[in-house]
């Protein structure tokens, strides 16, 4: 017979006002295997904690219940509490009186009766618990970063200066991201290359990052602690320890006239190539698709087509061997921060339920842009050397009229939520735009301005009052090229009237996207993502920079449309959860893991399929001889996130969740009829 | 093919030259046109801006007739016809009691199982059959494909074309031997039913369209709605007052212009009904081709 003590938490008002207590108290005093029942205003306080141990050691208790708020408010304290007593803290329950009652219930005798039924039903529940000894897991305390953005930047420091190593894969061939492509930056106007490119360097030189450019995750094993991960270099076409990044190279190649992807295809680039002179590495990539002699070999001709940048390499470092090589890296940990993309206004969308805008034109009007090729046109460093100048004929932009929300917060085009980032980026550029022409006019149309955050609205006020931007409260029905101008029809909501404008360029702020093939790497690494692609953190206000996979962090822009500061803040949160991490050697984690009955386990597997973590693994059992006697399921106690779905789905009742057992629930359940 | 026919209340009278293109480019496509029995008014604007249930259950009529009459499909040549048949089977098609209070109503079997074509939806799924069958290479006359609002739009209800950039009349034009124009108002408005009510407005926007297509070298604009034409065709002489010469632009219908193309006789096409004249377009639409040398030329325009 269990000598279990029940203690009913008033929490002040809380509970008090509609559930009577020391009723709770009494009756579950009553309740067989009760040793001892009482009632206090603060449960979770010092006194009330004291009153708990005191009991324990008085009564002998072997169990403790306590009747208050939810376990996922105090459950850790009175565990805590309970083991301090000296009992194991998983034979300690809460009866959750609070939320699943007070504060949803008005009639004090019903509620009161309702508390008590809970309650019977938790010491019910608890006589069947089993003492557990929490899990114990060794830690490999180096990281992964995915991704090469300032999210994927700062992480990588963050980690690397706190003492533990990190291996950086990037897929593009430099670090950067977006923000190595942005002219100067909202709320401060600070030059965007000034303040990354130092950081870039930092990374390459810091001895605990070890940066693997132009490469990519191929798969990821193991669990929080103990990831073993697969990693395709990508193949340069060079050998990267003989190249000195001079560029003699780039300067050789014929294929001048490739867009650049860096430039958001304004500028032209070589076959071979450093996306931009700042590229961290500085190390160049031969574009296979583009390249004469590559093209010559697979067309089979007999002849090299061209061999120019092998002349000019000085140091011999072209080998033109195109063959990837795979790595493996074992981590502890993973962030992942692989950014965004931008959305496409052409007829052409891979994502289904996305579309293009033929109201604008489907994107062939040469001078409707982008917002990021606005950033290269006004960037020093861009195509045009920071010079204004539109794409169809090089002239300087009189009128520039900017378009806000162009596919966000447009479920008829497919995306509903907000890009967050365009209201200050737009402001940004009819500034840097009358900085430079000074008597243009930039037009602004927007459905609301969006500027929450630090200095943000200050910002675009500045745009306004100051620069002289124009704001209209609408939206533009229709783009049309109409010989040398744009012309731009569009609604004033606030006068109600019809407004035509003929612009020299119109730049166009797209909505922030996830980037492709995020899904497939979210599955690598089984992380959830939502219906837009953008990685889910475990909880959206408690748990924001984890996944629901422990041991994998999230960053920047991947997670959901994000700038800059947002970025940088949740990169240095994942990086000090990972620190946190790998504070020791072990890791400790709650017991509440499925466990199989290898003895009644038939092997049917259905446990594996439903299991969202991967956590269930084959397991040969054989005899003293070696011979195989039969598969059956196993639960690696790492990965296992206690969620119960294999325990549910299980037709042989072989597997249980530790800590809710079937008899448990069966018992708790069952409680309820008395 | 063997299409219900749903004339509306303009294709008997001032859209006639439709009808009469339309019976007269049937039979060398292949097409058997059959006008059904009993139809009704699609109720048209006035229905739907009074009351919901007779906006839809006035076309279900029709559908339902169409049905019994054992038809699979129904052409609705003019737009706003096209437009409330499309969209009460689209709405009845979602909503089951809908489909069920309406059929309560008809009082005769209905099942809306019968698919609305719009001329322009019909003339595009038939073009291997309108290249096949092309006669005249049109003299390379350039046309300009106007839609107007409800050939394709609602995206849900029309759906057989993309409604910002439309292609399927370019496509038939094409079939059919004539050069489409690109231009920018092939989606705008005609200003529709406010023909009678505020005329000047319907004139402001019938001119725009006018002007853009001669701008972009229209000779002539196609069109797949007896409103449309009406108000480009008969407001034209009004439009072109305040201007420096009169526009000339002829309206004609898409069946006409593929009737031109299959060469069939101008006169079976009613294209003597026309308030802008068509005789300039028709003579060079039907000009014999120049010598060998020479006639290929309008024909690389095309390509
Ligand atoms: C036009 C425009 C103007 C902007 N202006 C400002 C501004 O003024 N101020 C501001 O605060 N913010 C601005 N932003 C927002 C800013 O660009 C983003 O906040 C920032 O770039 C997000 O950083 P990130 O590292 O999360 O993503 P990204 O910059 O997108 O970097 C992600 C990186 O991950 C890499 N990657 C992607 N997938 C993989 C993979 N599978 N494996 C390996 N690597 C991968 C990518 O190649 C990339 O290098 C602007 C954005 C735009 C579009
Ligand atoms: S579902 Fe049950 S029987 Fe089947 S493999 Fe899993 S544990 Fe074994
Ligand atoms: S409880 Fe079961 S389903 Fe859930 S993670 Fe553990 S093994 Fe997988």
């Amino acid at each position: 017979m269990s000598r279990i003590g029940v203690f009913v938490c008033h929490c002040g008002e809380n509970i008090g006002r509609t559930v009577d207590a020391a009723e709770v108290a009494r009756a579950s005093g009553n309740l067989p295997g009760v040793a001892h029942a009482t009632d206090y205003k603060y449960m979770c306080s010092d006194p009330g904690q004291a009153l708990i141990k005191q009991a324990v050691a008085e009564k002998k208790l072997d169990g403790v219940v306590v009747a208050a708020c939810s376990p996922h408010m105090h459950e850790k304290t009175f565990r805590r509490a309970t083991a301090g007593a000296g009992v194991n803290p998983f034979l300690c329950e809460m009866a959750n009186i609070r939320e699943h009652c007070s504060w949803i219930h008005e009639n004090r005798p019903a509620a009161t009766a309702k508390a008590i039924d809970i309650t019977r039903s938790i010491v019910e529940k608890l006589k069947r618990n089993a003492p557990l000894e929490p899990i114990r897991i060794p830690v490999e305390r180096r990281a992964l970063v995915i991704g090469g953005g300032i999210a994927g930047i700062q992480a990588a420091l963050d980690i690397a200066d706190g003492g533990r190593e990190v291996v950086l894969v990037e897929k593009g061939p430099s670090i950067g991201g977006h923000m190595s492509q942005l002219s100067e930056t909202f709320p401060t106007l600070d030059c965007s290359q000034c303040i990354l490119t130092p950081r870039m360097v930092e990374v390459y030189q810091h001895p605990r990052i070890k940066l693997l450019a132009y490469s990519e995750v191929e798969a990821v094993e193991g669990y929080i602690g103990n990831f073993n991960v697969t990693i395709r270099r990508k193949a340069r076409g060079l050998d990267e320890t003989k190249c000195n990044g001079c560029g003699q190279c780039q300067a050789s190649c014929p294929q001048k006239k490739i867009p650049s992807e860096f430039d958001a295809g304004l500028g032209k680039r070589t076959a071979i190539y450093v996306p931009f002179p700042q590229a961290v590495p500085n190390i160049p990539v031969i574009d296979s698709g583009h390249c004469a002699r590559w093209k010559g070999i697979v067309k089979g001709l007999k002849k090299f087509a061209c061999g120019k940048c092998i002349e000019a390499c000085g140091r011999g470092a072209i080998t033109f061997d195109l063959e990837d090589k795979i790595v493996t890296e074992k981590v502890g940990a993973v962030v992942v921060a692989t950014g965004f993309q931008l959305y496409e206004i052409g007829r052409d969308h891979e994502a289904d339920g996305l579309k293009g805008y033929g109201e604008y034109g489907y994107g062939r009007i040469p001078d409707v842009i982008d917002g990021l090729q606005f950033e290269r046109l006004a960037s020093a460093s861009g195509p045009t050397a920071g010079k204004l100048q539109r794409p169809s004929d090089g002239k300087e932009p009189r009128t520039i009229v900017f378009l806000q929300c162009v596919g966000s917060r447009d479920p008829a085009k497919g995306i509903e939520y907000c890009s967050k980032i365009c209201c200050m980026y737009v402001a940004k550029h009819t500034m840097l735009y009358r900085h430079k022409v000074h008597d243009g006019r930039a037009v602004v149309f927007y459905m609301d301005i969006r500027a929450g955050g630090k200095g943000y609205e200050e910002f675009v006020r500045r745009a306004i009052e100051e620069d002289g931007a124009e704001y209209v409260r609408g939206r533009v029905s229709r783009l049309e090229r109409d010989g040398d101008v744009v012309r731009v029809q569009g609604f004033d909501t606030l006068s109600g009237e019809p407004v035509t404008i003929d612009a020299d360029l119109v730049v166009l702020a797209t909505a922030m996207r996830s980037q492709p093939g995020i899904e497939a790497l979210a599955q690598k690494l089984s992380v959830s993502y939502d219906r837009h692609g953008f990685i889910n953190e475990a909880h959206p206000k408690l748990r924001p920079v984890e996944t629901n996979t422990a041991g994998i962090y999230v960053a920047g822009a991947c997670q959901a449309p994000r700038d800059i500061p947002d970025s940088v803040a949740m990169a240095s949160a994942a990086a000090s959860k990972v620190l946190g991490l790998f504070s020791n050697a072990e890791l400790e984690r709650e017991p509440n893991v499925a466990r199989v009955d290898e003895a009644t386990c038939a092997g049917c597997f259905h446990c594996r399929r439903v299991c969202a973590y991967g956590a269930v693994e084959r397991k040969e059992i054989r005899d003293k001889k070696g011979n195989l006697v039969k598969v059956v399921a196993s639960v690696n106690r790492g990965v296992c996130q206690g969620c119960g779905t294999c325990q549910a789905t299980c037709p042989g009742k072989s597997v249980e969740l530790e800590g809710f057992t079937d008899p448990q629930i069966y018992a708790a359940i069952n409680a309820f009829q008395g | 093919m063997r299409l219900g026919y749903f004339p509306g209340c303009s294709l008997h009278a001032t859209a006639r030259e439709c009808e009469e293109s339309l019976r007269a480019i049937a039979a060398p496509l292949g097409v058997e046109l059959v006008e059904l029995d009993d139809w009704a008014c699609c109720g048209a604007t006035s229905a739907h801006a009074t009351n919901h249930l007779l906006s839809v259950a006035l076309p279900a009529r029709t559908l339902a007739l169409a049905e019994q009459q054992g038809f699979d499909t129904v052409l609705a040549p003019c737009a706003a016809c096209y437009a409330r048949l499309a969209s009460a089977r689209h709405e009845l098609a979602r909503d089951r009691s809908a489909l069920e209070r309406v059929a309560a109503i008809l009082e005769r079997p209905f099942t809306n199982a019968v698919k609305v074509v719009s001329i322009a939806e019909l003339l595009r799924d038939l073009t291997p059959r309108i290249r096949e069958q092309a006669r005249r290479p049109l003299g390379g006359a350039r046309v300009a494909a106007y839609y107007g609002c409800l050939l394709v739009r609602p995206t849900e209800v029309s759906g057989f074309d993309d409604a910002e950039q439309p292609s399927s009349m370019e496509t038939v034009i094409t079939a059919a031997g004539g050069t489409p124009v690109e231009w920018r108002r092939k989606v705008d408005c005609c200003g529709a039913g406010f023909s009678l009510s505020r005329t000047g407005s319907v004139i402001r926007l019938g001119r725009a369209i006018l002007e853009d297509a001669k701008k972009a070298g229209a000779e002539a604009i196609a069109v797949g709605c007896p409103m449309c034409h009406s108000n480009l065709d008969l407001r034209q002489k009004a439009m072109s007052r305040t201007m420096p010469e009169p526009l000339g632009l002829p309206i004609l219908y898409l069946s006409q212009v593929v009737g031109l193309g299959l060469g069939l006789e101008p006169s079976s096409l009613g294209l003597g009904r026309h308030f802008v004249g068509t005789g300039r377009f028709v003579e060079k639409a039907t000009a014999p081709p120049a010598p060998a040398a020479k006639s290929d030329e309008p024909r690389k325009e095309v390509a």
